[in-house]
Formats: C-alpha cells, sequence, structure tokens
C-alpha cells in the first residue's frame, strides 16, 4: 500500500462557521483555492487519506445550527447536516418514505451512519449512492445556496457524471425537500451488493401509485449501472395508466436494458448488471405494488436480493 | 504555499471519559491519534483507517463514530467515550463482563470496537434477535473470526439487562 490511512498527510487550514451566513461567506472567499465543504466526512476523509486531493481549506458545517433539523409537517425536509441514523428513527420516513427507509438502512454500518449525511451522499455524487434512487422517485429537490443566490434543483438534474454536480464552487447543499408522498402509493429499495455493508453492484428505487388496480403514477430508479442514477422513463410509461399484472410487471422488466448504460468495474460486469437489472425491477415493482395496499409498509417479508 | 504559513495550532474543549481536557490540535490531525498518541488511551484500536473495520468505534455524545475518520478538531465542544471510560472503578461495563464470560475475546483487537457498537445496539434495541445483532455489528469485523462468541456475549448481555 502506497499510502497510510493512519494520518492525514496534507496540512490544510480548518475553519470551523457557526451560522450558514458565515460559512457562505467564506466559501465565496475561497472558492478558488480549492475549499472543501466537511460534513459526516465519511468519504471525504477517505479520499483525503487515500487519493492526491488538493485541499487548502477544509470547513466544517456540523456545528450550523441552522442546518441541523428534519422537519416532517409537510413532507419532508432535511437538513444538511443532519445524519443518516436520524432519519431512520422518524416514523414517517419508515412508514411513508420506505424506500428510503432502505437504501438508509442498506448503507455501511451503524457507526458510519452516525456521521453521514444525506447531503453528503447526494453531493459526493457517487453514481452508487444508496440514499439517491429513492429521493429521485420520491420528486426531491435540493436547496443549492451560495453568498449571492438561492436556487433550487431537482435532484435528477444535480448529477453530470461520476463525482460531478451542477454545483459551484461557492454554493452548497443547505437542505433536501421531499414533496409530501400520495395516497395509496408503495415503494421498494433493493440492493444488489457483495456484503451487506459493501457499496451496490446495482441499486433500485420503485415508486407506484395504485388507483383500483390500475397503476397511476410510477418512478423507477436505478443506480450504479450508468454514470449518474438514471430514470427508466420508458419503463415508467409501460406501466402507468395500466392495470398491474405479474405478466405486465415481467415483461415490462425485460424493456430495461435499453434505458441503462452500466460499466464493467471491480464490483460487477456489464452483463450481469444489464441481466440482475431486470430481475431486481421485477422484485421491486411486487414489492412496491403489494405495500400500496396499506399502510403499514413492512407487512411483506425481504424483497429478495 | 500560503495556507502552511497560516497553519496555527486549534485548541479544542471536550469532554473525554467524564473528564474536561483542552488541548492544541493540528488542523489535520484525527481523533484517534489524539486518543492514542497525546492522550495514552490506547484502547481505541486503528484497524482500517477507512471506516471499514470499527476498531476505531468511540462514542461522540454517545452515539458509536469512527475515530479515524473524526478530525479531531471537530469534538470541540463535545463528549468521548473510549473503551477505557466503561468501568466504573473495578467494577467492568456489564457488556465487558459478557464478552469474558463467552470468551468473546481472542486476539482482542476488535474487542473496544465489539463492546462499544454492542452497548449501543441495547440501547436501541433491548432485546435483538440473532440476525439483528449480526445486522446491527455488521461494521466491526474480527480477524480471529470469533463471530459466535460474541453473538452468544450480546444476548447474555441483552437478556441479564432485561431482568
Amino acid at each position: 500500500m502506497q499510502f497510510n490511512t493512519r494520518i492525514l498527510a496534507h496540512k490544510f487550514e480548518y475553519l470551523a462557521p457557526k451560522t450558514l451566513t458565515e460559512a457562505l461567506d467564506l466559501l465565496s472567499k475561497y472558492q478558488d483555492k480549492n475549499i472543501k465543504v466537511l460534513a459526516g466526512g465519511t468519504d471525504l476523509l477517505v479520499k483525503m487519506k487515500t487519493i492526491a486531493m488538493n485541499v487548502d481549506y477544509l470547513m466544517n458545517i456540523k456545528d450550523i445550527p441552522e442546518l441541523n433539523f428534519i422537519d416532517t409537517a409537510e413532507g419532508l425536509i432535511i437538513g444538511a447536516t443532519i445524519p443518516l441514523t436520524y432519519l431512520l428513527r422518524e416514523d414517517k420516513v419508515r412508514t411513508e418514505y420506505t424506500a428510503l427507509y432502505e437504501g438508509i438502512q442498506s448503507i455501511a454500518a451503524p457507526a458510519i451512519r452516525n456521521m453521514a449525511t444525506v447531503a453528503g451522499n447526494i453531493g459526493n455524487a457517487s453514481p452508487a449512492a444508496d440514499t439517491v434512487p429513492p429521493l429521485i422517485a420520491f420528486g426531491a429537490k435540493v436547496i443549492i445556496e451560495s453568498k449571492q443566490s438561492k436556487r433550487t434543483a431537482l435532484l435528477e438534474e444535480l448529477f453530470t457524471g461520476p463525482g460531478k454536480t451542477i454545483l459551484n464552487p461557492d454554493e452548497l447543499i443547505s437542505r433536501i425537500e421531499v414533496p409530501e408522498v400520495k395516497s395509496n402509493t408503495g415503494s421498494a429499495f433493493l440492493k444488489n451488493s457483495r456484503v451487506k455493508a459493501d457499496l451496490a453492484k446495482i441499486n433500485i428505487a420503485v415508486s407506484l401509485q395504485r388507483n383500483g388496480q390500475n397503476c397511476e403514477n410510477c418512478k423507477i430508479v436505478f443506480g450504479a449501472v450508468a454514470a449518474t442514477a438514471v430514470r427508466a422513463r420508458k419503463t415508467e410509461k409501460l406501466l402507468e395508466g395500466h392495470i398491474i399484472t405479474e405478466e405486465l410487471i415481467t415483461q415490462t422488466a425485460k424493456e430495461v436494458s435499453s434505458e441503462i448504460k452500466p460499466i464493467n468495474d471491480i464490483r460487477s460486469t456489464a452483463e450481469y448488471r444489464i441481466l440482475m437489472s431486470r430481475e431486481m425491477l421485477c422484485d421491486a415493482l411486487k414489492l412496491a405494488w403489494a405495500r400500496t395496499n396499506s399502510k403499514n409498509l413492512f407487512d411483506s417479508q425481504d424483497g429478495g436480493e | 504555499m500560503e495556507v502552511s504559513d497560516t497553519l496555527k495550532k486549534i485548541p479544542i474543549k471536550f469532554t473525554i471519559n467524564g473528564q474536561q481536557k483542552e488541548v492544541y490540535v493540528q488542523s489535520n490531525d484525527l481523533l484517534i491519534n489524539l486518543l492514542k498518541d497525546e492522550l495514552y488511551l490506547t484502547g481505541t484500536k486503528y484497524g482500517c483507517g477507512i471506516g471499514e473495520c470499527g476498531a476505531c468505534t468511540v462514542f461522540l455524545n454517545d452515539e458509536p463514530v469512527l475515530a479515524c475518520l473524526t478530525l479531531a478538531a471537530t469534538v470541540d465542544g463535545k463528549e468521548i467515550t473510549t473503551i477505557e471510560g466503561l468501568a466504573k472503578g473495578n467494577e467492568l461495563h456489564p457488556m465487558q463482563v459478557a464478552f469474558l464470560k463467552n470468551a468473546a475475546v481472542q486476539c482482542g483487537f476488535c474487542t473496544p470496537g465489539m463492546i462499544l457498537t454492542a452497548i449501543a445496539l441495547l440501547k436501541e434495541n433491548p432485546d435483538p434477535t440473532e440476525e439483528e445483532i449480526r445486522d446491527y455489528m455488521r461494521g466491526n469485523i474480527c480477524r480471529c473470526t470469533g463471530y459466535t462468541q460474541i453473538i452468544k456475549a450480546i444476548k447474555e448481555c441483552a437478556s441479564n439487562q432485561r431482568s
């Protein structure tokens, strides 16, 4: 091993703003000088240890009270520094945003989830991020702030490639806003990984809204099978407005290979990812559909893997 | 470079195993090295350094986190508990007793992290099934593969706690 993970070898200046205004001022001031935002640090510090990464200024935002909140009054609003664990403790996340709950549960282990944040999982822009497919399936928006501006972007439009987003160097994600889940909606998240604590070879989130035997609304989002998380829009259309049967689900799932562009990497091959995507889509659709029947979304057994 | 000229020691105040401490740290100091090298609390172990093994688990404000991925400067104002802070005088924590009684310690390297994570588990879930124990403990790796005894110890501690 060429790198030493016992220490952080590179020196930098540590910044610890106590308000959002102060943080945005610092980002603006040092935007051309390799400034990085530290929230949970579970990805950033690993990168700083294992790859040559130029960080001259590191800004810890964890002690900014304005960013440390969850609001479930209307929809779900997640402040930038909320640890993943806190979301698992919200009843509303478990019962209504079930796919998000399952996505978070699938991430690493409790100690990591006590540190890591949703905003960090998003900002890191890994194509395999486990909170991203569920959040896209629920129509999440990201609030992006800088000293000069405040804008809102749909999460599905945030990513431009692996590790890349539309964020400018002086901007940060201040919160994530997820709309209220419509009635008669069921959702599911599935992940295929080597061991439970590992990153996804493929992950998928599905959200279905039911009207009698018909599927009224459908969202299907895949992770780790393209440069960014992707919506399978054509496949969604094949289900929307139709009576849901097992045959339709199986037929539809076959179409999904045209919508994903997986690669070969250390975790999996493209071929395996294509084949598994179909199977996982079938399982996720069936599970989500079954969950549209009841508010208690954990009545069925694990969705298989 | 401009940055290194301005590097200064950062004063931090925090509670470690119930005691107030004031120390100076560098911006790039990690919590694990502050604990081991400055405070001589060597119970916390350095395993992988990248958040995969759980050997460096400590409590930050009563919740398990990884000291190898925590900047020392960020614990300013916080409360840290390490394996050294569990016993009350000569009386071990019930989880420590359960580990000893069930021979859940082989080489001992994973033990501090295992014990802290197991305590956090029972706080969240006082009566976990074996499946739930395995799932919660999945970020703590034992190279001696002594998992059977570790799970037995956690179960025993849970049932003692409940009675």
